[in-house]
């Protein structure tokens, strides 16, 4: 291997790279060598860091002195996910989120926004949906919290998660795992008989609610999907809430369809 | 996000206690509105004190014939409480429009009722802001002010207060509790609670350093029958409010006996529409007395560059609500 520190003549570079040399006017002999030696320098720390393993860290905090680990604000809380508790010594700044994803490697729960404005990140506490990434996971001492993973049950996939397959209720799949939590605790939602802003009479107060598809989409509304793939995770909601085995609504076009779209 | 200790008081006197021991310490209740603005770098709290799993989550009805709403009671179970939603399905409706069911299963009473603005200037800490950085001048005045105010603002603040709930109470006459540091509690009725900017419009409420919403008491049910909350925004659901009408009446004898009147999107408080209240009291519920009350409550608007669209939209707001109020069968 040739010492490209010392040997000028290892730069050999492309047209390309020389194009770009010049624009940013570094081509010239000494700002050129120090610029690529400085690219070196930069290239070869990115390799470093995937070495620095989670240990080394720990170490690292573990050898800071006492007074900045006070910084730290340590909180201890267990964490009771998915009928398992795990107890965590968490930074206060922690949000339930991360705490899932980091800590437990729960990563099905998604950060889609952190802004509280997505749902991506939607779990379920003591049987009520909301938002991991607005919750502390210092709060949730003593809370019940199920997240995508621990829908399932003996192998068998929850009836919504089903028919999410079914009905193709995602395309990139990354608001998923939120729209179906989501969509297990609205089932609740519609049995206790919680009203919507699109709810006709607010006195009306019965249990096991019917939901118009209006009512779905008002009440699904938390859950934005970039890819659009809204109708279908309406029809996945409908098919489980009603009972009824629903067909999917949407059919591959016909040959003719195909040729009269493109007129 | 800045660090902070987190202090999870295990009753009302411990949170007090703590609060008043630490000046630069903040309640925390569903966190929906706080820790995103911690995470902005906006708010920066040295504590949280935790307060959404102390007592206060009842809804139980009070000596005046009204209901009292916990103030740590959450804004689903509040909205979806059997009484609120037959007594006072106005601000059932008002409060269901608010978010999502994520965040009203989080989102405490008196969390809600203490939201701050949701102006852009505000949220982005390289702009100038007197809201967030008093002194700093404000950016929206002669900046984007589409989804600003048109009333009661100055030239220190024209951002809008983002609450659908306080439109309704401010419709309903509700009264706030506040537990104060040394134990004792105050009563400030809803129209003295938020403030309009003056000089201080980094204060938005009339609250003292530590005091703690611990209830919101409602009045005898006036408007269970004629009620509606009209919201109109940019997208059909999960937006704030351009502008927001609350309307309730009561009808007896096809006279109004009494109105209820307040907008959302247009102030840095819940607006009262004072006058076009008293204007309808005692006529008769119709078109044409829904628009002369309309371009009453109207009259005194000014607006910015650009919210001109307020005041018309504004109008037809009110009457709009007020008709789908009176239509509703009882």
């Amino acid at each position: 291997m040739k010492d490209i520190n010392n040997n000028e003549e290892s730069y050999n570079l492309t047209e390309d790279e020389n194009n770009i040399l010049d624009q940013i006017g570094l081509n010239d002999g000494a700002s050129r060598r120090k610029f690529l030696k400085q690219l070196s320098a930069a290239s070869l720390s990115v390799l470093a860091s995937a070495y620095f393993t989670t240990d080394l860290f720990a170490t690292t905090i573990k050898d800071l002195p006492d007074e900045v680990k006070a910084l730290l604000n340590e909180v201890k809380v267990n964490l009771r996910v998915n009928n398992m508790v795990k107890p965590l010594t968490l930074d206060s700044r922690t949000t339930l989120l991360d705490a899932l994803r980091e800590k437990l490697a729960l990563t099905g729960s998604k950060k889609g926004c952190d802004h509280g404005q997505c749902g991506a990140c939607t779990v379920i506490v003591d049987g009520k949906r909301r938002l991991s990434c607005l919750t502390l996971a210092a709060s949730c001492e003593g809370k019940e919290i199920t997240t995508i993973e621990g829908l399932a049950e003996n192998g068998q996939l929850h009836p919504m998660q089903q028919a999410f397959i079914k009905h193709d209720g995602f395309q990139c799949g990354y608001c998923t795992p939120g729209q179906i939590c989501s969509s297990v605790a609205l089932l609740e939602e519609a049995k206790n008989g919680e009203a919507s802003y699109v709810t006709e009479d607010f006195k009306d107060i019965k249990n096991n609610l019917a939901l118009s598809e209006e009512e779905i989409r008002e009440r699904m509304s938390g859950n934005i999907c970039r890819c659009g793939a809204y109708n279908n995770i309406v029809q996945a909601f409908k098919e489980v809430h009603s009972g009824d085995d629903v067909m999917p609504t949407w059919e591959f076009a016909t040959a003719e369809q195909m040729a009269k779209a493109k007129i | 996000m800045r660090p902070f200790t987190y202090t999870g008081a295990k009753t009302t006197a411990e949170a007090l206690k703590a609060a008043n021991a630490n000046s630069n310490s903040h309640y925390l209740g569903g966190g929906t509105n706080l820790l995103d603005l911690m995470k902005e770098d906006v708010e920066r709290p040295n504590e949280l004190i935790e307060v959404a799993n102390l007592e206060h989550k009842q809804v139980i009805r009070n000596e005046k014939g009204g209901l009292t709403l916990g103030g740590m009671l959450n804004n689903s179970e509040t909205a979806n409480h059997r009484d609120v939603r037959t007594w006072y399905p106005l601000l059932s409706m008002a409060m269901l429009s608010a978010a999502t069911a994520q965040i009203r299963n989080m989102a405490t009473n008196g969390g809600n009722l203490l939201q701050r603005t949701r102006c852009p200037y505000f949220f982005e800490v390289s702009m100038p802001c007197n809201k967030r950085e008093p002194g700093s001048g404000c950016g929206a005045l002669t900046g984007m002010n589409a989804l600003h105010a048109i009333f009661g603002w100055n030239d220190k603040c024209i951002a809008v207060h983002p609450s659908d709930m306080a439109v309704a109470l401010a419709a309903i006459g509700a009264t706030i509790e506040a537990r104060q540091t040394d134990g004792s509690s105050r009563m400030i009725e809803i129209a003295e609670f938020h403030r309009l900017p003056g000089d201080t419009p980094e204060k938005d409420t009339n609250l003292e350093a530590g005091e703690l919403i611990t209830a919101i008491h409602l009045p005898r049910p006036d408007f269970s029958t004629h009620y509606y909350y009209l919201k109109i925004r940019e997208r059909a659901s999960y937006a704030f409010a351009i502008i927001s009408v609350a309307a309730g009446l009561q009808v007896t004898d096809g006279k109004i006996i009494k109105a209820g009147l307040a907008m959302g999107g247009v102030a840095h408080k819940p607006w009262k529409l004072t006058s076009a209240e008293n204007y309808l009291s005692g006529k008769t519920p119709n078109q044409a007395n829904f628009e002369a009350a309309a371009r009453l409550a109207m009259k005194e608007a000014k607006p910015l560059e650009d919210n001109k669209y307020k005041v018309k939209m504004g109008e037809k707001a009110i009457i709009r609500a007020l008709t789908q109020a009176y239509q509703r069968k009882a």
